[in-house]
């Protein structure tokens, strides 16, 4: 594979998963700890007294909702802030002069939130052994979906990142709506459990097709048929990568 | 002979309505080194943005080494070399990675993008910072590690935004030993700068740019022997009260030791030379005021000065 648009993509990658690695101890160990954590107290004490949830251990039951969790907010954090102070440091300027096609900048950087993604994904899986007895029910359906929805969260976090001029606005999302969002996409509850308007309000949210279908692939249980998650995952994959490249080619706060 | 640079009708609008570029025009030949010189937001940096594709254009037509900008933006942008105004790289990366990382870009594979940052970190002497952090370079190195990481993909144009801004005169000087090297080798190399001697000792041709329009271009020595006056600074023995009457010469005292004087196209120093004679003064040492290029500058950009002389 000696193509430049291959090596120019590889370039981009080596480098995103340099960043991350270099800096590992802001990348990796936070979400490690944080995940132990919520598998102590919510998984340990707090789901000793749950008891069961549509037939499993309460830890069996959040632990494929915390993998995605962790995987959705790096996936996501990796390409906004690495975007982004690639933009702040005017170091993107080394891509916008060369002869590298924006689908392969688009590429570049969402594979490197997608390394970080999986990286931090494998290390909260790794944990969770300590906790629970993990058996995955459908392999295949926990890795596309896993695969598909860190694309999409990095793709969007490449976006996020264009559209901001400070350092703010790429906290702003996952703040306020990422995060609030994996918190009611049925991580710690099944959505049968509540009132059937919430549930309908509750199906809105993207965030909980992908966490039922990955659960489903884990453990053999989901709220939502998957077929329908696959659906949106290509949806906001085809709509979001069209959307970054539009950017990408305009220029949108890089060439004025 | 096709053009290294062909820049034809070029015009710039920013969102907030500043006209940058009024519809300029401009040619560099292949292997030249040229110059676009201008005051500060004349329309320089737009320019090279424009070329490089940092900056968006408006309408116009810019064609590099016979590739149009807007149809072969790609072949465009394997023609060209980049040194920007600003440092733009990532200060937490390793200086060899800097450039291992920028070949990679322009599709060298790994092997190949290793020679050519050991070359150039060699030819500009970096190659002992090569594992350092590139924050904790000197402001001159930064700047050369700029050049360096332009030259690692062997463009054949290098464009250069004030390369020189901000290093000390040794640097500066031996910058200029190596970019007259690479133009020797048949390098196009276009450069802005405010330090005029630059221009005037590097450049073989110059344009001059000032509120988005090229108000001059030709060949350095053209444009300089289109300089009606000169201005120098004689140091007389003695001490002098008021400035001596030179017939022909219009002089101005500058301290008690030292005459200014100018000099039009056609009058000699050994004239000169002569009325200092017949008025009694002993001339110590005689030097131009400031270089000539700079008082060209002054005169096609400074409002005030276009009127005097007009």
């Amino acid at each position: 594979m000696n193509h430049p648009y291959w090596v120019a993509f590889s370039s981009i990658v080596f480098k995103e998963v340099r960043r991350f690695m270099r800096i590992w101890q802001q990348t990796l160990l936070p979400p490690a700890i944080t995940m132990v954590l919520y598998f102590i107290i919510f998984g340990n004490l707090i789901g000793s007294r749950v008891g069961t949830m549509d037939g499993f251990d309460y830890m069996q039951f959040i632990v494929p909702g915390l993998i995605m969790m962790s995987v959705i907010t790096n996936s996501y954090g990796n390409v906004s802030s690495s975007f982004f102070s690639n933009k702040f440091q005017k170091s993107i300027e080394e891509l916008m002069v060369a002869p590298v096609p924006n689908w392969v900048i688009l590429l570049g950087f969402v594979i490197g939130g997608v390394s970080r993604g999986l990286a931090c994904g494998l290390i909260v899986t790794a944990l969770s052994l300590w906790f629970t007895d993990l058996q995955v029910h459908n392999i295949w359906v926990t890795l596309s979906v896993i695969l598909m929805t860190a694309v999409v969260f990095a793709t969007a976090g490449l976006i996020n990142a264009i559209f901001a001029t400070k350092f703010d606005d790429v906290t702003i999302v996952p703040t306020f709506i990422l995060t609030p969002l994996t918190y009611l996409g049925g991580v710690f509850y099944s959505v049968s459990m509540l009132p059937e308007v919430w549930q309908w309000v509750s199906k809105l949210n993207p965030i909980l097709y992908m966490v039922n279908t990955f659960r489903y692939g884990i453990i053999g249980i989901s709220d939502i048929p998957i077929f329908a998650a696959y659906g949106m995952l290509f949806l906001f994959m085809g709509a979001l990568m069209s959307w970054a490249l539009y950017l990408l080619h305009t220029g949108r706060g890089l060439r004025s | 002979m096709t053009k290294a640079l062909e820049i034809k009708q070029l015009r710039k609008v920013y969102d907030n309505g500043f006209e940058a570029l009024k519809g300029i025009d401009l040619d560099v030949e292949q292997g030249d080194f040229f110059a676009l010189l201008g005051p500060n937001g004349a329309g320089k940096s737009t320019t090279l943005g424009i070329v490089s594709s940092l900056v968006n254009k408006g309408s116009g037509t810019v064609r590099v080494c016979g590739h149009d900008l807007d149809t072969e933006r790609e072949r465009v942008k394997r023609s060209l070399g980049v040194v920007p105004q600003e440092f733009n790289f990532n200060t937490f990366e390793k200086v060899e990675d800097i450039l291992i990382q920028q070949a990679g870009y322009y599709g060298l594979r790994p092997r190949l993008a290793r020679q050519r940052a050991e070359k150039y970190l060699k030819q500009l002497d970096l190659w002992d910072k090569r594992d350092v952090q590139s924050r904790m370079l000197s402001g001159g190195m930064k700047r050369r590690l700029m050049i360096a990481r332009a030259l690692v993909h062997e463009p054949r144009m290098l464009i250069l935004d004030e390369p020189t801004a901000g290093v000390d005169i040794e640097i500066r000087r031996s910058m200029w030993r190596f970019l007259t090297q690479l133009n020797a080798e048949g390098t196009t190399i276009i450069l802005t700068t405010h330090y005029l001697e630059e221009a005037e000792s590097l450049c073989r041709n110059i344009a001059i740019i000032n509120h988005g329009e090229i108000i001059a271009q030709a060949p350095t020595k053209e444009l300089l022997k289109g300089k009606q006056r000169a201005t120098f600074v004689a140091d007389v023995r003695g001490t002098l009260s008021e400035a001596p009457a030179l017939e022909g010469l219009s002089s101005r005292l500058v301290d008690e030791h030292s005459i200014e004087f100018d000099l039009t196209n056609g009058q000699s120093l050994n004239r000169v030379f002569a009325l200092f004679e017949q008025a009694g003064l002993d001339v110590v040492s005689i030097r131009p005021k400031t270089n000539r290029l700079e008082e060209l500058f002054v005169d096609l950009t400074t409002p005030s000065q276009q009127e005097a002389t007009a």
